[in-house]
């Protein structure tokens, strides 16, 4: 009698091996070039793509299977978190200006996130990095997905969530993370890698995804939180892709080098600036702090990404040199972010508000040789203004940079009472800038940032108001155009904290959840 | 440095001054006065007499501050890109030699913000 043999399970590594590398060919009628029109004009030099190597050996039929658990589990603990009213929990409704922040700011990045990878992934001639990106679209897509689903809890309860995709595109200060990563994925497929592979998501995830997480913990937002530890594993798996482009692209030719080394240090500088907004969340937007901005810089950046250049000495990188302006900024970059959305707080679809004197001091411990001396006296007379009925609402637009869209905030490195002002004669018009390194990175790529589309700007040149809206006539009030323009409700997204229907929401809903009223 | 792409790459400034329908940009920053974020970006005509973007807008953006009712105008140092400059208060924009997103700013000596702090 024939025995039936069993077919031979493939190990992992076969296995891997068949569902990545396997499903590759060689074209026989089309060109390489002509398939893979992207690759070369960056000035990469790629001799074996086949050195890739992938730590992970996930396929996609793993990837499918284990994605899917984890999302059972998510919205399982979302379920039980909105049924029992979870919302209510969270420290005070302070909090949840840091959840607005994330969804208008952070939560569209996911998506583009995820156009770019695919888009990264299908211009590798390489099968091993493809099949990394095409994995790390689909998780920046799910991101984007459990992010909102994890939110929209919030929108039924609280303003200012209910059009976040919409004020992405067009409220000013979104304007900040948008344009960094409109700048990423219309670089070459090389630039993306380094930009957001590498340098956001090695270099600097840490600094985002660690606050906000750590930040909704302790805050008793069990939604956000459970989204990222979710996430987490995916994010460990983004870390790792990173690290091993960077690896394999120096690798390959000592040509390579230099056209990294200055990818390093444009996209550590841009990545540095739009996280003004988590330096600013840590220090002002948790009512429990969980560290100051300084220190987190100190661990994530000084010593953890100081052991990692020391790591990549060996190829030639070196630590980007804008490490040393922002060691510079760290005692001001919270308090000098945090000043400008109080002064522009009728234009933004969050609240701010005055630290009470608990927070001052905790901020005059955490910042020792900035906060007494530059910052206190400024918020002390905003809050005696405030208290007088004359809170401050700065209806005045500032001026941008043309490279990082801040406003021009940030003072000279090593003089925090001077602004820095820096620009630049390009073909018969002016640029400015708010430091050396957005300077530098525009003078390197000019035709590229002077289509800026800078809000302030756009505002003026009458492109901000709602369709049909006529500016000429008499008593037009801009600022109410231009929020209307945002999908923002004046008086009820905006404004100080204080006199918003959130803090009193959630004092009544909490008064009924905790008090027999 | 030019730009690496796959073709031709050439596309109009977007803040170019025929964007502005007759205005231009004008930005002004008063030093020591961080009450202030960022210098204010104006649209002014160029016709305009700097003497009256002094009395409207720039009172209008920066009469907040307990400093600014006290300013001295004739004592005022006044800076173009950083270089010290005088502005005549009676001719125009133009004629004081402004152009399409010059950056001016103005140091008040003996007012250094809120209790000296340069806020």
């Amino acid at each position: 009698m024939d025995m039936q043999v069993a077919k031979k399970k493939l190990g992992l590594k076969e296995r891997y091996a068949v569902m990545t590398r396997g499903l590759d060919w060689q074209p026989s009628y089309q060109k390489m070039e002509d398939i893979y029109p992207y690759i070369a004009y960056e000035g990469i030099k790629i001799h074996d793509w086949d050195k890739w190597e992938d730590p992970f050996r996930l396929t996609m039929d793993a990837y499918w299977k284990y994605q899917a658990e984890k999302e059972r589990k998510l919205y399982s603990v979302l379920d039980a978190y909105i049924q029992s009213n979870g919302h209510l929990n969270v420290t005070d409704a302070r909090y949840l200006n840091t959840v607005k922040l994330f969804l208008s700011g952070i939560s569209p990045l996911e998506y583009v996130a995820h156009r770019g990878f695919a888009h990264a992934g299908r211009q590798f001639p390489g099968p091993g990095p493809r099949v990394a990106c095409l994995m790390q679209s689909l998780d920046e897509i799910r991101h984007a997905q459990t992010q909102i689903h994890a939110i929209s809890n919030y929108n039924k309860y609280y303003n200012g969530m209910h059009d976040f995709h919409h004020a992405h595109d067009r409220v000013w200060f979104l304007s900040v993370p948008k344009s960094f990563f409109d700048d990423a994925i219309t670089a070459g497929p090389f630039e993306f890698m380094v930009s957001i592979g590498f340098s956001f998501e090695y270099v600097l995830t840490n600094l985002l995804f660690v606050p906000f997480v750590s930040g909704a913990a302790y805050n008793g937002d069990m939604g956000t939180m459970t989204f990222g530890f979710s996430a987490q594993s995916d994010e460990a798996r983004h870390m790792t892709l990173g690290l091993e482009v960077i690896k394999f692209i120096l690798e390959q030719d000592p040509a390579n080098v230099p056209i990294v080394q200055r990818w390093i240090d444009k996209w550590t500088w841009r990545g540095y600036r739009v996280l003004t907004l988590v330096a600013m969340m840590m220090d002002y937007m948790l009512p429990k702090r969980t560290m100051s901005w300084k220190e987190a810089w100190e661990v994530y950046f000084e010593e953890n990404g100081g052991a990692l250049f020391k790591d990549l000495a060996r190829y030639g990188i070196t630590m980007p040199k804008c490490a040393e302006q922002i060691a510079l900024e760290k005692d001001h970059l919270s308090h000098q972010a945090w000043s400008t959305f109080y002064n522009y707080a009728a234009a933004a679809n969050f609240h701010t508000w005055m630290p009470d004197e608990d927070e001052m001091a905790w901020l005059a411990a955490k910042y020792p040789n900035s906060f007494n001396k530059h910052y206190r006296p400024r918020y002390e007379f905003w809050r005696e203004q405030a208290a007088k009925g004359n809170r401050f609402y700065n209806k005045t637009l500032p001026m941008l940079c043309q490279t990082c869209q801040i406003p021009m905030i940030f003072t000279e490195p090593g003089d925090p009472t001077k602004i820095c002002y820096r620009e630049v004669d390009y073909k018969g018009d002016k640029y400015h800038f708010c430091s050396d390194h957005c300077k530098e990175i525009f003078e390197h790529e000019p035709e590229k940032y002077v289509q800026a589309w800078l809000p302030v700007h756009q505002i003026y040149q009458g492109n901000c108001f709602p369709e049909g809206t006529d500016p000429t006539v008499e008593g037009f009030d801009p600022l109410a155009a231009v929020l209307k323009y945002y999908n923002v409700e004046h008086g009820r997204d905006n404004l100080d904290f204080d006199i918003s229907e959130d803090k009193k929401n959630f004092a009544e809903w909490r008064g009924q959840a905790t008090k027999n009223i | 440095m030019a730009v690496a792409a796959v073709s031709k790459y050439e596309f109009a400034p977007a803040d170019s001054q025929d964007k502005f329908h007759g205005a231009q940009l004008l930005y002004i920053g008063w030093e020591d006065h961080l009450l202030f974020c960022a210098p204010f970006a104006f649209p002014f005509p160029p016709t305009m007499r700097f003497g009256d973007v002094v009395d409207g807008p720039m009172q209008a953006a920066f009469g907040y501050h307990p400093d600014y009712a006290q300013i001295d105008w004739a004592k005022v140092e006044w800076f173009k890109s950083g270089k010290p400059v005088a502005f005549d208060f009676d001719k125009s924009l133009a004629e004081n030699g402004l152009k399409h997103k010059d950056v001016i700013r103005f140091r008040t000596p003996g007012l250094n913000g809120i209790k000296g702090s340069c806020s």
